[in-house]
């Protein structure tokens, strides 16, 4: 019998990976798709929990969640892109200009 | 039975890809293994009966979103080896162990709100249309309507701002 707590845990290891990336890799890019499993791991448990009280506005509020990723990948990757043109890195530790 | 073989195979799948995701020295291989994974969370989304999330995932993050991270990755990342971005070994370690301590704490967490009862589930909702994506769309136009319009203003402002960062100077 899978619980809500199943789906807990997935998206608890989920965003926990996504955290790491965060933590542990330089590139900018890399940085981002684990933002992006962060999300999924976020839309994972209001799916879950949308199925489990028989209540739709969890999975209205994913596709919330999901709007907010497509625009936040948008207008980051457009940052990145003027950015790069700028300094021709895309390694986090040498984005430091606004660093005090 | 049959939900939880389904239950465990996608989440295997999901948390694997996503290690893969992290830990893939080439950003075009990190690509594809974020479509694979993104795939194999719209299928648990079928699993849950959630078939208009699961189509929204599959268009918006498996097609738009990861295509737009594989052009910027193509127009990026070509003149410097991939070894250049892994970090330092303390850096390494330190992020290793805030990401634990925070799986530590949500478990915690977890496992405390499993002991404490549970909240009783509310009725089901009766909504006039039956459906997945008839109830969602129902919701979407009627409840949350003025979120809705917010978030299309989202993205028009989203869009927007990237074509201005995009651009070229001239």
């Amino acid at each position: 019998m899978i619980t809500p707590t199943h789906y807990l845990l997935l998206s608890m290891a989920l965003f926990t990976i996504g955290l790491a990336g965060v933590m542990t890799r330089r590139n900018i890019i890399i940085v981002f798709m684990s933002i992006e499993l962060m999300l999924n791991a976020v839309n994972i448990n209001l799916v879950a929990y949308s199925a489990q009280v028989q209540n739709l506005v969890g999975q209205v509020f994913a596709i919330f969640v999901i709007a907010v990723a497509a625009a936040e990948a948008a207008v980051g990757l457009g940052i990145l892109l003027a950015f790069y043109r700028n300094k021709e890195t895309v390694n986090i530790d040498e984005i430091n200009l606004m660093k005090w | 039975m049959a939900e939880a073989i389904a239950f465990y195979v996608l989440a295997a799948c999901i948390l694997g890809f996503a290690v893969l995701v992290v830990t893939a020295k080439n950003p075009v291989h990190s690509v594809v293994f974020l479509v694979l994974d993104f795939l194999c969370v719209a299928a648990l989304y079928v699993t849950l009966g959630a078939e208009f999330v699961a189509a929204i995932q599959v268009l918006v993050y498996a097609g738009g979103i990861v295509v737009l991270y594989l052009f910027v990755v193509m127009l990026v990342n070509v003149k410097r080896p991939p070894e250049a971005f892994r970090a330092g070994g303390r850096h390494a370690m330190l992020g290793l162990a805030l990401a634990g301590a925070v799986l530590v704490e949500a478990a915690a967490i977890a496992v405390w709100s499993r002991l404490s009862p549970a909240a009783p589930a509310s009725a089901a909702q009766s909504l006039p249309v039956s459906g997945n994506t008839e109830q969602v769309g129902w919701l979407l136009y009627t409840s949350y309507l003025v979120p809705f319009e917010v978030a299309s203003m989202l993205l028009l402002v989203a869009m927007v701002g990237a074509i201005v960062l995009a651009r070229k100077e001239s």
